[in-house]
């Protein structure tokens, strides 16, 4: 309680340094949430790409429609795929001729093969699992060829990876920003009570005692910036989705985690401004 | 109560700041603490209160040791010692009733007992009328009576003053130095590091000299004569001296 109004007095004592602390460190959220919100919807527009990848094979015309249905049968049955589904030569010439509209009377019944079309359960749309399907597809003896256009999947994993991976570090980056921000504007209030410090040391004080005010003190900062960085993100986006392109937004899990980061953020931040004073003096 | 075996510190950039330092303080003792600025007191002192380690030796406080305390044991300790500097360390923004009050504060004391115990501490100095004064509306002497009073709050079993009268005139210095020998009166033991030899020769207490960190005189331990030789007498002298003419 004591605490607690200690890390208020301090905040009433020095104002502009309180609000300077808490807008610096809403910035620094706010580019971590951009970026965090960036990433998202990269891996949410992968993920409406990533469904369309299929496996296709195209039957030879010899195919006797009893093994093509037992082949499907047991490709259905692969754990890696979702659903198998049959186009005949006739399917297949009516989508060609919706796809290419003006063109479609180019194509005459008979020139497009039948084929299986296999659709994959997510999270099996890897390169090596997809040509591992279309590897034991090609065993039938009634599969004429088959196509998973494979640079193109490739392509799109590298993508993915390359958005994983810089997401990370630019968060990690970020994160530490946000940190060290937190720890010097935290360290300016430290610097400032430095002879009150002092003189509770000299009296008594335990260190736990004398550091809880800045904890709470960065806590409920880090928690500020958080809401503040939270509410200049919703902005931004607003303004992408008005102006621009639909995004998603972040779910009400990621902001709570976002507010929780901040005060991680700001508790870390005057743990270590106040350690090292405490260990200095 | 308090003992220092073979103590020696030295500071990393500075070099030897004490070597070989013994010597015991009883219960209720007043102990001065002499020698030339540099000689090694405020070292002494902050080794005491455990601001700082010795590198060598042990300092034993109140059955605190040096070499095994923690920093929750130290925290202990000082809340049983009152320190006293030469620059009052008073916080501006505060009266001088809350000066005092914070030391029992953020030792965590029952309210309760918070009020009586300030007010008691502040009539023992006499400034009971100026509880509600801020520091800068002190003087000096007031000042240094207000962090007497700080000190005072927890009863401390020793006082321990690095100058206590430095900063203040000669009127003032006689009225602290009488506080300071009424508290001694009263049981609680003192140790005033000072170059004020003129309070080192009025009263008659034990005197510990100092010199380039060593202790050239206990007068405990040469009953034969209580004072600093002539020679080292001369030296903080014209220590001290040069020192004010500076």
């Amino acid at each position: 309680m004591r605490s607690v109004r200690e890390a208020l007095t301090a905040s009433r004592r020095a104002p502009l340094l309180s609000i300077l602390g808490v807008v610096t460190i809403a910035f620094s959220l706010f580019a971590f949430g951009l970026f965090g919100l960036v990433a998202i919807n990269i891996r949410k527009a992968l993920e409406q790409v990533e469904e369309r990848v299929e496996v296709r094979a195209f039957l030879d015309d010899s195919a006797d429609i009893e093994s093509v249905a037992a082949a499907m049968k047991d490709i259905g049955e692969f754990p890696e795929v979702a659903r198998v589904e049959y186009v005949s030569k006739e399917q297949a010439l009516e989508r060609a001729r919706k796809e290419m509209g003006e063109f479609a009377d180019v194509f005459e019944a008979g020139v497009l093969p039948a084929s299986i079309e296999v659709y994959l359960r997510s999270g099996m749309r890897d390169p090596t699992t997809v040509k591992s399907i279309a590897d034991r597809i090609r065993t039938y003896h009634f599969v004429d060829d088959v196509r998973y256009g494979e640079e193109w999947v490739e392509k799109l994993y590298r993508l993915r990876n390359i958005a994983t991976v810089a997401g990370l570090a630019l968060g990690i980056a970020f994160a530490a920003v946000a940190i060290i921000i937190i720890g010097a504007t935290i360290r300016m209030t430290v610097l400032a009570r430095a002879k009150e410090i002092s003189i509770m040391r000299l009296v008594g004080a335990t260190d736990m005692f004398i550091r809880l005010p800045f904890l709470i003190d960065g806590l409920v900062k880090g928690v500020m910036g958080g809401l503040l960085a939270l509410v200049f993100v919703w902005v931004a986006n607003r303004v992408v989705n008005e102006y621009f392109i639909q995004t998603i937004f972040f779910s009400r899990e990621m902001i709570f985690l976002g507010v929780v980061g901040g005060a991680f953020m700001g508790v870390l931040g005057s743990l270590v401004s106040v350690g090292r004073h405490l260990r200095r003096v | 109560m308090i003992r220092l075996t073979d103590v020696a510190k030295d500071y990393p950039r500075s070099g030897t700041a004490l070597a070989q330092i013994s010597f015991e303080v009883k219960k209720g003792e007043f102990v001065f603490l002499t020698g030339p600025s540099g000689s090694g007191k405020t070292t002494i002192l902050k080794l005491l209160y455990m601001d700082d380690k010795p590198n060598q030796g042990e300092v034993w406080v109140n059955g605190v040791s040096s070499t095994t305390a923690s920093g929750r044991e130290i925290s202990r300790l000082r809340r049983r010692l009152g320190i006293v500097f030469q620059d009052f360390r008073l916080l501006e923004d505060r009266t001088a009733e809350a000066n005092v009050r914070f030391a029992l504060e953020v030792t965590g004391a029952p309210k309760a007992t918070i009020r009586a115990k300030v007010s008691r501490a502040l009539t023992q100095v006499g400034l009971a009328s100026k509880a509600t004064s801020y520091p800068r509306e002190l003087s000096g002497g007031e000042q240094q009576r207000v962090a007497i009073a700080r000190s005072l709050i927890n009863d401390p079993f020793v006082l321990i003053a690095d100058e206590p009268t430095g900063n203040l005139d000669e009127r003032a210095t006689r009225g602290v130095f009488q506080l300071l020998r009424d508290i001694n009166a009263s049981g609680t033991a003192v140790i005033m590091a000072t170059h004020d030899l003129d309070l080192v020769r009025r009263s008659n207490y034990r005197t510990i000299e100092l010199n380039h960190g060593r202790l050239v005189f206990d007068s405990a331990e040469s009953p034969l004569s209580a004072r600093p030789s002539d020679e080292t007498m001369a030296e903080i002298e014209a220590a001290s001296d040069t020192r004010e003419n500076a």
